[in-house]
């Protein structure tokens, strides 16, 4: 089986139309941030999230609604609290999200025990026949404000710097302009998706970062894989222009781009449809790096490099300097 | 036979590798040292608790700071092993934080208190009633002329005095907050927090006379909405921790009359000779008064002296349950914190969840994986099949080297596991399409295989370089979860490049490209 053998799609010659859907998602995506901002989790504002099961042992007992629940937190001193139904209705399992208690000492200590508290006293029906520590708390993160502003400053940093070393290693290995449209294609690809958790209102957590990173080294694989082939068919077809070269290189590694990113995609998908409630922002995430990454590698990496290489108008030097190098 | 190239021993030390850490995952009855060497699960697959720890050591000095951090891990982990949890784990992290694991812990509000509490045991003389409403009203006075330092009880002020503050209500700002039983303050229950805050308050104590402070009692375990007593002592004690010997759990007599003794946990207290003289003396010298029993600023009794007592021995009796009179026990026997400490995350992952967790991973893994096999065998055919069989290598290398780094498989780990599974077949499907093209430009299998090896192989390390980049910084940015991730992700990485570039190989120099076969399967 084949696809995707001899295609000879003008990637080099549509590249404005390219660039303008690229800036079009990515300008939404802005939009996003700009109006909806984004959804820290508890591990980066600090507060309490708290997962617990209330379905009754005893099945006569109705199932609690989310607005019992929600006002019983209310008149025990958390009006603030956002709940959530987690899963199927009829789990009643719930997530109890506090956020950024007001003061900055160590409240949040009795928040979590003050929590487990009211519902134990309040529904005693749903927690009758439970043991409270094994099956009805599922989870539940407390983290203190000064963790919560120190794990912000670390999560950007630690994009940053993946972003640099791998700026570094593309120019040792390509040349600068190759590393820097590599980063601009990455760029793209993180921006996109957190556009996109903006849009959704989903949270930011500490595994979301986990993701990005991760796209972050998948995507910078494909481009590389383009480069990779341009710097070698350069050098083999020195008469041939280099728009030519460039989207030869892009057709040749087409279908091993797709179905690269094909497997993983289908992993992906698999983690997110049967890999449990815990990983499906994750794999929501990676998903969408898959898309947009595969995306950037083949329309928008190369592309970039060849509209600076017309903008400085040093195409011809920056080629030769290419097949010097190796 | 011909001889051993460096490749075939290359992929029978790969093996021979894989097959002994994965071992003990798959047969039983192995010896100890052998079976021991198997994965762990973290905390979110296994269920449990980790709590991060500051040490709060702004009232030592610098070097007192250092040793005072590792003291307090010491007696932590002392506290924890008295405890009894399995396979705990405390680490230091930076200068002045502590981490504890506790896996498969269930008692999670125990484990907490136990670890947190400085446990400092003191014994004070309770102010006499005439002394205390003295402090009392002076804690007044002082509150009144700088109201404005303590704006909760400005508040307070404000609805029972509308149009003017008058000296009726100033003046018993702070007093009025409790309600008189027999020369005792009762604080009722919904102005315990506010108390609870001003005694924690660094300008409050300001305002109490000096030589005195106050101290909340115990509050009842059985009720949250219990009324609590507060009492004035005096601040020098008589007796502290570090002059006890031992402490144990005992039961009361059940003929007791005390209802607080009757049946009830207490905790037994002996003496080191310098206590127990020192506890002679003060008793012999305050016969007839109250003696507070304090533990990291909480009143847990009050007994009265009513003799001199030689032997150094002593109890707390008091509202507390079997579990907490067990924990307290624990806790004075490990000696106090160093230096207070206060948590500043938990986490607290529910058996059920963790084990779901596990489940659906699990799920996830086997459609990624058949999904990936079942493609590449269409695509590739009997290439796709080689492929397959790396790729099964490949997830038994990440198990294995998990493994013999000793480190723990989390939730993310399977994640990364999962996605490895769909990146491994990368490196095969980059040297698969060169070998296509190679025999498109109509090469031999042979010169095909050659020549697609050539080039891929330096796209391969290039592309890959920049991921595992990715997941060294992964690695330094996470702790716990998102760690295990970067270190699947980058095992994995490192997995497929020898499986591709090496085993692959292998199994196709052998079986595929043997005699003058014109076609090769791909």
């Amino acid at each position: 089986m084949r696809l995707f053998t001899n295609t000879n799609f003008q990637f080099v010659k549509n590249r404005k139309t390219f660039f303008i859907l690229s800036a079009l998602l990515i300008i939404a995506g802005i939009i996003g941030l700009v109006v909806n901002g984004l959804n820290w989790s508890i591990d980066f504002t600090s507060g309490v999230a708290a997962k617990v099961n209330l379905k009754a042992a005893d099945s006569s007992v109705s199932p609690l609604r989310i607005d019992q629940l929600r006002s019983v937190l209310k008149s025990n001193g958390f009006p603030e609290a956002e709940i959530q139904h987690v899963g199927d209705l009829a789990d009643a399992s719930f997530m109890i999200k506090i956020k950024s208690p007001k003061s900055e000492s160590d409240v949040s200590s009795d928040t979590k025990n003050r929590i487990i508290e009211i519902i134990v006293q309040n529904f005693p029906d749903h927690v009758k026949g439970k043991d409270v520590n094994r099956d009805v708390i599922e989870e539940i993160y407390e983290v203190g404000p000064k963790v919560g502003g120190e794990l912000r400053t670390q999560a950007l940093m630690a994009v940053f710097i993946s972003l640099i070393l791998i700026v570094i290693y593309v120019w040792f290995r390509f040349e600068l302009t190759f590393g820097f449209m590599a980063i601009a294609a990455l760029f793209h690809d993180v921006l996109i998706i957190i556009g996109i958790f903006a849009l959704t209102g989903k949270e930011i957590t500490i595994q979301i970062i986990a993701a990005m990173l991760t796209i972050v080294g998948y995507s910078i694989n494909d481009t590389i894989v383009v480069f990779d082939r341009i710097r070698e068919d350069i050098k083999a077809n020195r008469k041939d222009s280099y728009e030519d070269v460039f989207n030869a290189a892009m057709n040749r590694t087409l279908s091993r781009t797709i179905i690269t990113s094909g497997t993983t995609l289908l992993t992906s998908l698999a983690l997110y449809f049967f890999g449990g409630s815990v990983l499906q922002d994750f794999a929501f995430a990676m998903t969408l790096g898959i898309v947009f990454g595969t995306f950037s590698s083949i329309f928008i990496a190369s592309n970039l490099v060849i509209e600076w290489y017309h903008f400085s108008h040093k195409e011809k030097q920056s080629i030769q300097h290419l097949t010097k190098k190796k | 036979m011909k001889k051993i190239s460096w490749r075939s021993l290359a992929i029978i030390i790969f093996l021979c590798v894989t097959a002994f850490y994965l071992a003990p995952l798959a047969i039983p009855n192995l010896p100890q040292w052998w079976a021991e060497k198997t994965l762990k699960l973290g905390l979110d697959l296994k269920g449990g608790m980790q709590i991060l720890l500051e040490v709060d050591t702004s009232e030592l000095g610098a070097s007192d700071a250092k040793s005072a951090v590792d003291q307090n891990i010491k007696i932590i982990r002392d506290r924890i092993d008295k405890f009894g949890v399995a396979e705990p784990s405390i680490q230091k992290i930076g200068e002045d934080r502590i981490l504890v694991q506790l896996p498969g812990l269930a008692d999670y509000s125990g484990a907490e208190n136990l670890i947190k509490q400085t446990a400092m045991l003191e014994f004070k003389l309770v102010a006499d009633p005439v002394t205390a409403d003295q402090v009392m009203q002076s804690i007044d006075a002082n509150i009144s002329a700088n109201i404005a330092f303590f704006p909760s009880l400005q508040d307070r002020m404000k609805p029972l005095n509308p149009a003017d503050t008058t000296a009726a209500n100033t003046q018993s700002v702070f007093s009025g907050l409790f309600t008189r039983d027999a020369g005792d303050f009762v604080v009722q229950w919904d102005v315990v927090p506010l108390v609870r805050e001003l005694l924690a308050d660094t300008l409050f104590a300001q305002v109490v006379r000096s030589g005195y402070q106050l101290a909340l009692d115990k509050p009842d375990p059985t009720t949250t909405r219990g009324e609590r007593r507060i009492y004035v002592l005096q601040a020098n004690p008589e007796l502290t921790g570090g002059e006890i010997s031992k402490a144990k759990m005992e039961y009361g007599s059940p003929n007791s009359t005390d209802p607080n003794v009757a049946n009830k946990p207490y905790i037994s207290l002996e003496m080191n000779n310098d206590g127990a003289r020192k506890f002679e003396t003060a008793t012999s010298n305050n016969v007839d008064r109250r003696l507070a029993i304090v533990l990291d600023n909480i009143v847990y009794s009050v007994p009265l002296i009513r003799e001199r007592i030689s032997g150094g021995r002593a109890q707390i009796t008091g509202k507390f349950s079997a579990e907490e009179a067990h924990e307290l026990s624990i806790v004075l026997n490990t000696g106090n914190l160093k230096a207070p400490i206060k948590p500043i995350s938990t986490v607290i992952v529910g058996a059920t969840l963790g084990s779901d967790s596990i489940k659906s991973g699990k799920m996830a893994g086997i459609i990624g994986l058949v999904a990936v096999v079942i493609f590449m065998l269409i695509y590739y055919k009997a290439s796709g099949f080689i492929a397959d069989i790396a790729l099964f290598f490949n997830i038994g290398f990440i198990l294995a080297m998990l493994t013999a780094f000793g480190a723990t498989l989390t939730l993310p780990g399977i994640a990364g596991i999962i996605l490895t599974i769909g990146m491994a077949v990368d490196a095969n499907v980059l040297i698969y399409e060169r070998i296509r093209e190679e025999l498109a430009a109509g090469k031999t299998p042979r010169s095909a295989v050659d020549a697609g090896y050539k080039r891929a192989v330096v796209t391969i390390w290039d592309a890959n370089i920049t991921t595992l980049i990715a997941a060294a910084v992964l690695y330094n940015f996470g702790t716990g979860p998102v760690r295990g991730f970067a270190v699947t992700l980058a095992i994995g990485i490192i997995g497929s490049m020898f499986t591709a570039i090496v085993m692959v190989r292998g199994i196709m120099e052998t079986f595929v490209l043997t005699g003058t076969k014109k076609t090769m399967s791909i």
